[in-house]
């Protein structure tokens, strides 16, 4: 512990951050730049939400990581585990009970509340950047508010597809504003994102952007008036606490083809079952 | 009438070097202006001045907007001059690249300027997209075709299509016939004339070839070193050139 | 409708030792409504020059070249562009379209141009290409490819599809047939008794004698000639 100085980063480095995430949560939905330090840890291993995170914990706080919805996963654990070693912080796998919660790829399922801040890990911030590579020009497209690109993709995929096909990383316009990326999280997860009532942070380490959306932003996913937005998911109750309401991975169980479909969060799908309740595939 | 363009004593400087000095016309609606000169002569720099992609020294181009009249495009906010660049403006580019995204389907190239300005339903933009393709002569069933798969002649006809489709009053063209074959090329002018007929639009062709200019062009400006040495209607430029250079220029055509 | 008053032209040649020549001096005449006016003159006399000048395709030093009231000399050049369309019609000896364009839209186009809806411009095209003898299996085609009396009765058609109050026709019976002759003849005919001013270069002296009112020598305004 005392090898290092409270979560790891230098006292002036989380300034700096902090001084990134109150512009983001004052700009909402704009990409604040920052000076993104080197982590012990490789690039999209979630350095970006690493710095964050680091930045906003207290020595009160209680600190919960998921990665793609789990608590168990090596990244999950890994970052749990630096930041118990560096802040000393308490940590816990409930959803309710954490104040910061650090996640790639997923919102959980669970309400949040006020008091609450979600890190989310970010590889690409830039919603443009696939049709326009041009980092000038994007910003530009940004102040200027020219988001007809952005709808260009979404065309693209009707052709191609006959539906808008683009199932993560959906992009949404803030406050009517800012276009977003809203990280690599399921489309079903998008409506979350509007009306949540804990502060939602955004990390990019690699690209050294930060963004945010304070509570109870609006958040609405991009569409056509004839291909309106749609959250989806896998069309089956969860095999193991048989939730209908949650986002579901699908499992491969055996070599002939047998697959079950489980909560992607953790953390729910063990609450649900403690509960009593009990999916087709519940040993 | 009050000319759609109004350029007055537009100079640009490129450090001691002129890249085109004190040129001033004026455009009316309908009317199609060739520029020709040699390659350095100062005629796409004049262009990009006027189109708003190279801010001039000096000079003003004063363009007549739909909802404020005329307005010195120069001075005017960014996000104003980018607004017209994509409703009011087209601008076609020699090279179809520059001017397409080569990533994105036919149908998504034309669409683009539609959702630029506010069009978000997928049936009618899909719809506008096809009846432009037919109009520049590209089969329908290519509309979810990268441009990639096209010929040089099919990719400069869908950057005119993409350009055209918000119904601009004001076409900037930059060669562009220039590195097409020469069966394409009179294709091409055809369906250009047939456009700015029937769309009533007003166009600045920069160019190097007076055969282009002699279809396409109404009036005609020369240039060299940066400055307009001789301008007036097209045939009488052409056949009757006054200035040393526009003779010059006249004479050295290789006639077929 | 036509009305030249005081005209002169020369020409500068800046490539070869900046050599003056002057071409017309001193021209004045007029063509009324309805009228015919032949210009005359050995070659060179500045026929064509004359005719290309009031067209506004050669600049004009000094005078006034009066169409329609509107001086040719002194106006911008989009009006001349309206006048052309509107008022001027000119059939010269060379047919100058854009490569590949089907001879019905090229003969249909200065009806576009007015902004005649395409079948109507196209149905007067046709009558006059049937009129002119031009074979229907070529109106799809482009008259590039055609011989030269076949390009000179397409340029005509094009010149008459447009009722114009004034005319410039620069040898409209020359490399024809008799029959199409007599076509062309009776077109021009039809545009004076509509009222059209008229004037042109004929080297058919008996065409001329037929269709023309009066004869001007050109000869007599060219300064190199008459010295």
């Amino acid at each position: 512990m005392t090898e290092y100085n409270f979560a790891y980063l230098d006292e002036q480095t989380k300034r700096m951050i902090r001084r990134a995430i109150l512009k983001g949560l004052a700009i909402p939905g704009y990409q604040v730049p920052f000076a993104s330090r080197e982590m012990p840890m490789p690039y999209g291993w979630g350095t970006g939400g690493v710095q964050v995170s680091a930045a906003v914990l207290t020595p009160k706080d209680t600190f919960k990581v998921i990665d793609q919805g789990a608590d168990d996963t090596t990244n999950a654990v890994s970052i749990r585990t630096f930041f118990q070693r560096t802040a000393g912080v308490a940590t816990t796998t409930a959803t309710s009970d954490a104040t910061v919660i650090q996640t790639r790829h997923r919102i959980p399922e669970e309400r949040l509340h006020e008091g609450q801040i979600l890190v989310y890990q970010v590889p690409i911030p830039e919603p443009l950047r696939f049709l326009e590579p041009r980092e000038s020009e994007t910003r530009k497209m940004h102040s200027l508010e020219e988001y007809g690109l952005m709808h260009v993709k979404l065309y693209e995929d009707i052709s191609r597809h006959g539906h808008i096909a683009t199932s993560y990383a959906y992009p949404v316009k803030v406050e009517g504003r800012y276009v977003m990326d809203p990280s690599p999280i399921p489309k079903f997860d998008n409506p979350k994102l509007g009306d949540m009532a804990a502060i939602q942070l955004f990390g990019a380490g690699r690209e050294q952007r930060i963004y945010a959306l304070p509570p109870y932003t609006q958040v609405v996913s991009l569409d056509f008036e004839d291909h309106p937005f749609e959250a989806s998911k896998a069309d089956h109750p969860c095999g193991m606490c048989g939730a209908t309401d949650s986002y579901l991975d699908e499992l491969i169980i055996d070599d002939a083809g047998g697959r079950m479909f489980v909560c992607s969060d953790t953390d729910y799908c063990e609450a649900r079952q403690s509960a009593g309740h009990k999916g087709k595939d519940a040993a | 009438m009050t000319p759609l363009l109004s350029v007055q004593g537009i100079t640009k400087r490129y450090g001691a070097h002129i890249g085109c000095a004190d040129v001033s016309f004026d455009l009316y609606p309908g009317e199609v202006m060739g520029i020709v000169g040699e390659s350095g002569s100062g005629k796409s720099t004049l262009l990009n001045c006027m189109a708003g992609h190279l801010t001039p020294d000096a000079g003003q181009v004063v363009f007549d907007t739909r909802t404020d009249g005329p307005r010195d495009t120069i001075t005017m906010s960014e996000p104003e001059r980018r607004m017209l660049g994509r409703t009011d403006w087209a601008f076609v580019h020699q090279h179809a690249r520059d001017g397409l995204r080569m990533g994105v389907s036919a149908g998504g190239n034309v669409g683009e300027r539609l959702m630029a300005v506010g069009e978000r339903h997928y049936g009618d933009i899909r719809d506008k997209a096809t009846d432009w393709l037919g109009r520049v002569e590209i089969d329908a069933s290519r509309v979810d075709d990268r441009p990639t798969t096209f010929s040089g002649g099919m990719q400069q006809r869908l950057q005119i299509a993409r350009n055209l489709v918000t119904g601009p009053r004001l076409v900037f063209m930059d060669e562009p016939t220039g590195g097409l074959d020469v069966s394409v090329q009179a294709r091409l002018l055809d369906l250009l004339r047939g456009l700015v007929r029937d769309m009533g639009l007003s166009a600045i062709i920069v160019t190097h070839d007076l055969a282009v200019v002699r279809l396409l062009a109404d009036r005609l400006m020369v240039m060299k070193s940066g400055r307009v040495v001789e301008a007036g209607l097209t045939d009488q430029v052409l056949d009757d050139p006054q200035h040393a250079y526009s003779q010059l220029l006249v004479s050295s055509v290789l006639q077929v | 409708m036509i009305e030249l008053k005081n005209v002169s032209k020369t020409f500068t040649l800046h490539n070869q030792g900046s050599a003056v020549i002057e071409v017309i001096s001193d021209v004045s005449f007029a063509v009324a409504p309805g009228e015919c006016l032949a210009l005359t003159g050995a070659s060179g006399a500045g026929k064509s020059t004359l005719m290309r000048m009031i067209y506004g395709n050669y600049l004009t030093q000094a005078g006034e070249i009066r169409i329609g009231g509107l001086d040719i000399v002194k106006s911008e050049p989009r009006d001349i562009v309206k006048l052309r369309r509107d008022v001027l019609g000119y059939v010269s000896q060379f047919l100058r379209v854009v490569p590949r364009v089907p001879t019905l839209d090229v003969v249909a186009e200065p009806l576009r141009a007015l902004g005649v809806p395409a079948d109507e411009a196209q149905d007067r095209a046709t009558a006059l290409l049937t009129q002119l003898n031009i074979p229907e299996r070529l109106w799809s085609l482009s008259p590039t490819t055609f011989s030269g009396g076949e390009q000179q009765r397409v340029n005509i058609a094009r010149g008459f599809a447009h009722s114009y109050p004034a005319m410039l026709l620069d040898e409209p019976t020359a490399s024809l047939d008799a029959a199409n002759r007599e076509v062309v003849l009776s077109l021009i005919e039809d545009a004076k008794a509509r009222g059209a001013a008229i004037m042109g270069i004929f080297h058919d002296e008996a065409a001329r004698t037929r269709v023309c009112d009066r004869e001007i020598d050109v000869g007599r305004f060219t300064p190199g000639i008459a010295a």
